[in-house]
């Protein structure tokens, strides 16, 4: 991090007399009660706009838990919950790693994990962060408003829970826990990209679930039941493909059509397809999310110092933890692991305050419509309207990309060497902004996969279609994953790579 | 508004499952990782959790994703020197920087995490396959019985003691009484003398009525038994194991004993500590060593060393009794001994062991318990301790090929402490 952004909105020394509302590091509920009625406080002033928040204190211990069932307060029983519980544990234990701060979640009330162990400055910088950042950013950003369900999901989360503790009872453990395995392994092609889900709510849920069970059953018969007959040669050709165009979403597609699936499975292939869809916006807003987080905490505590409410000592340790968060170590760096979204986030923010504030004749130039506008308004339109992908191609200032000195590269298994295409200058900003902005694009990360043909009149194999992007090819997990969705499939399943000129370069095949 | 609330109180361990779901999950790979680490373990160090690792690659979940090749376009923050159009040699391990995969990598090759003690126990006792009962006993704490300590203020009513509580009441109320009784003593000689001057009815003795008979009540109101004076008997738990035992292991470390021979008897000296650990407060271990000759070395040279030649049993049977002689009369001390070996020994030899274990050991000892690891055929020695056997019942013996032969070894020895 360029030190003189920091210095950019640096708290200047406070004009008023102090007052502050402490001056130890402990914290008590009252005290904690009068940090959390002053950040709302400044938080209204600036307009945040949030749902209830639910602050609640937890041991370490607690936090280990709330950490190892991924952000779920409500969790079914898998093994690889305790394998991140072990995990976590044990780096705890051995000083390896702090624990995150906080843990909050995106339901209504938003609830908010605070750990007991903490200074009162943690403490305030945590409920700014995440009762004021992450909950306005979970009410107002497009995506969560599109795809979750606040007030749904504690419900949904209960009632899935009680299912699959019910089918363990019914069906055995083992059982449901190879279920679990295949459609965790499939949970990134579970979710909807384009089209709108419904809501999810427990009463529905509960209410529809038998009948649906019962009607899933019967629409799958149905599509096999024309099998037995014989189908003349010409008929054959002309049947219609089945699904008529690829589909996006194989979970659903398997949820729908598998021929195998008892209605118990289906119902819990279903439920890992919902939350995987409901994780699926965070996924997509990291760096905004944090970010969002990450300028509000830092905007509101500085105003509450500029206020006279806050100690030099409370604001020392809060710059300290702050600078450690957004923190970007070069890529030649030891500890460099990707580009840290809390910084590139922060930095965005910040970035995008400053050309309204204080705009530079390359800022008028870039742009023309922010520069010298209401700052508030600005940040809110951008928070509410955009994801990682679209919101970095939008805002991604040259000023930044010189200051995270950011660079492209092609490594291009044809050629020799990498080749560096664009750096922080004139000539490459444009380049460099579309490359990062394309690096967030969860579909250029993660292959394309679509379900692309079963073999209704054949042997029922599902035919999966990789199409390749840029020649990259699958990883080497592939006969494993195979494996997978030919457990859920019930026959013969298999892969093809296709390149851009439909040419096929691998396939794969899981035998059932 | 928000909502302050205090969580600490409301349920840990919510992942108690989660992690139950996860050791049975990969059983097979945590019972080998767990026998591993029994072998690097000493005899005596049984009583903890350990540190268990596996390779990651076998608990991996799998995901779809993308493998190396094709084009990729990468972004990357803190250039130096590089201007558009250079051409960099890759790093080493291909694939090109950044994009997820760092230096961190490395440490994550094995995935650790601990077991806790009952759970390390476990796995110790399924490779000896042990019965529940006896894993029950060995696993269990030891047993307490309650001992008197003294006398205590507070406790239940059923352990009250009347005598005590009743002297306590007496020692309460002589201190309470004395300052009135004086007092009333004064008074009452104050108007003794007052009555035989004649003034019985003045003012003086009228007041020195009053006083005397406040005095009276104050003595009358002093309660004769009070909850301050209530004592109780004192007992506390004291483990009822009290006394001591000498563990002996003798092991042959002729050329013949390899790594896996030995490992096996590890095992069997690790069972028979733990079954002495419940039943003794104390416990010594004595490792002897033997091929022609016997000596006493620690642990680590008992089972890192190893010797050429030939081997002469006795030669250890007899080192033991001396040390026994000297170091641990019976009368004193349980005395237990645990003897591996491959079966090899000196032709002549093993007459003489029978000899020796009849006349001079067995007499001493509690148990004496011989297992013959991988042997191909019995040998001169085993067909001698099979008299042994057949004379005494303090001796048990058994042919190991695998871990799970042990335990018949020893079924003396728990079906003993069971009854």
């Amino acid at each position: 991090m360029e030190p003189e952004m920091e210095s950019d909105i640096a708290p200047s020394p406070p004009a008023t007399s102090r007052q502050p509302l402490s001056e130890g590091s402990e914290w008590s509920f009252e005290l904690l009660d009068r940090y959390d009625r002053e950040i709302a406080r400044v938080a209204a002033h600036y307009g945040l706009d949030t749902y209830p928040s639910q602050i609640e204190i937890i041991t370490s211990e607690q936090m280990i838990d709330a950490y190892s069932s991924v952000g779920m307060p409500v969790g079914y029983h898998h093994w690889s919950y305790g394998k991140q519980f072990l995990a976590t544990q044990k780096g705890y234990k051995r000083g390896q790693m702090g624990l995150a701060y906080e843990i909050v979640i995106n339901s209504s009330p938003c609830i908010a994990y605070l750990m007991e162990e903490n200074t009162v400055t943690m403490q305030a910088l945590v409920i700014a962060h995440a009762a004021y950042g992450h909950n306005s950013f979970f009410k107002g950003n497009y995506l969560f408003r599109t795809w979750t369900d606040a007030e749904g999901i504690l419900d949904y989360l209960v009632f899935a829970r009680n299912y699959i503790a019910d089918c363990e009872q019914r069906h055995g453990e083992e059982a449901v826990e190879e279920l679990l395995d295949s459609c965790h392994a499939l949970m990134n092609l579970g979710v909807d990209r384009y089209k709108r889900p419904t809501r999810l709510s427990m009463a529905k849920e509960q209410l529809r679930q038998t009948e649906r069970e019962a009607y899933l059953q019967s629409q799958v018969n149905d599509l096999w039941r024309t099998l037995p007959t014989r189908q003349a040669a010409g008929q054959e050709k002309l049947a219609a493909r089945f699904p008529s165009e690829p589909q996006e979403n194989l979970l659903y597609f398997i949820e729908k059509n598998a021929p195998r699936l008892e209605p118990w499975q289906r119902e819990i292939v279903r439920i890992v397809r919902k939350i995987a869809q409901y994780f699926y916006p965070q996924r997509q807003t990291q760096v905004m999310n944090e970010g969002w987080a990450t300028f509000w905490h830092y905007t509101l505590l500085n105003h509450l110092y500029e206020e006279g409410k806050l100690t030099d000592g409370f604001m020392m340790e809060f710059l300290q933890s702050h600078t450690n968060v957004v923190y970007q170590p070069p890529y030649n760096n030891r500890h460099y692991n990707g580009i840290n979204p809390y910084a590139l986030g922060f930095a965005m923010f910040t970035d995008l305050r400053r050309i309204c504030e204080h705009p530079t004749e390359e800022d008028h130039r870039w742009f023309p419509e922010l520069a010298g506008s209401d700052w508030v308004k600005s940040l809110d339109f951008a928070m509410r309207n955009f994801k990682d992908e679209s919101f970095i191609a939008q805002y991604l200032s040259p000023k930044l990309i010189r200051d995270f000195k950011l660079f492209t590269m092609v490594d291009d298994d044809t050629e020799e060497k990498l080749e560096i295409t664009a750096i922080h200058d004139d000539a490459g900003y444009r380049a460099v902004r579309q490359q990062l902005a394309e690096q967030y694009n969860l579909g250029n990360r993660e292959p394309n996969i679509q379900v692309y043909e079963v073999d209704v009149f054949g042997d029922r194999s599902l035919s999966l279609r990789h199409y390749m992007h840029d020649r990259r090819p699958l990883g080497e997990s592939t006969p494993e994953m195979l494996r997978h969705v030919a457990r859920l499939w019930g026959y013969t399943v298999r892969i093809d790579s296709v390149d851009q000129d439909g040419v096929s370069h691998m396939t794969a095949v899981s035998e059932v | 508004m928000n909502r302050l609330v205090d969580r600490r109180l409301s349920g840990k361990n919510r992942s108690a499952v989660n992690r139950q779901r996860f050791l049975r999950r990969f059983k097979a790979q945590i019972r080998k990782a767990a026998s591993e680490v029994v072998s690097g373990r000493k005899v005596t160090d049984l009583e903890r959790g350990e540190k268990i690792s596996i390779p990651s690659k076998d608990l991996s979940e799998p995901i779809f994703h993308h493998g190396p090749g094709g084009r990729r376009n990468i972004v990357l923050p803190g250039n130096r020197d590089f201007v558009t159009g250079d051409r960099v040699d890759r790093p080493e391990g291909g694939g090109g920087t950044g994009s997820g995969g760092g230096p961190a990598d490395e440490s994550m090759d094995d995935f650790v995490f601990e077991l806790s003690k009952e759970e390390f126990m476990d796995y110790f006792f399924q490779d000896l396959a042990l019965p529940d009962l006896v894993k029950k006993q060995l696993a269990a704490v030891p047993e307490v019985k309650k001992a008197r300590a003294g006398f205590v203020s507070q406790g239940n009513p059923s352990n009250l003691h009347v005598v005590r509580s009743m002297k306590q009441a007496i020692g309460r109320r002589l201190a309470m009484a004395a300052g009135p009784r004086d007092a009333l003593r004064e008074a009452e000689e104050k108007l003794a003398e007052l009555e035989a001057n004649g003034l019985g009815a003045s003012t003086e003795a009228d007041e020195l009525r009053e006083e005397i008979a406040s005095f009276k009540a104050r003595l009358a109101a002093v309660p004769f038994i009070d909850t301050w004076d209530l004592r109780y008997a004192n007992r506390v738990d004291q483990p009822t194991p009290s006394s001591q035992a000498v563990m002996f292991c003798l092991m042959d470390v002729s050329g013949s004993m390899d790594e896996d021979r030995k490992n096996i008897a590890k095992r069997f000296f690790m069972l028979l500590y733990l079954f002495l650990t419940k039943s003794y407060e104390r416990i010594d271990v004595v490792f002897i060593r033997h091929h022609t000759v016997a000596k006493e070395v620690d642990e680590e040279d008992f089972f890192s060393s190893r010797e050429s030649g030939g081997t002469v049993v006795s030669s250890a049977l007899e080192l033991m009794h001396d040390i026994v002689r000297e170091r641990y009369p019976s009368a004193n001390w349980n005395i237990y001994a645990a003897q591996a070996s491959d079966g090899d020994n000196w032709e002549n030899d093993s007459p003489r062991c029978r000899e020796l274990l009849l006349q001079s050991i067995l007499p001493l000892t509690q148990y004496f318990a011989y297992v013959e690891i991988e042997a191909e055929e019995p040998q001169s020695l085993w067909h001698e301790y099979e008299r042994v056997k057949a004379a005494s019942s303090r001796f048990a013996m058994q042919r190991i090929l695998t871990l799970e032969d042990i335990y018949p070894v020893f079924r003396e020895l728990f079906r003993k402490k069971v009854a």
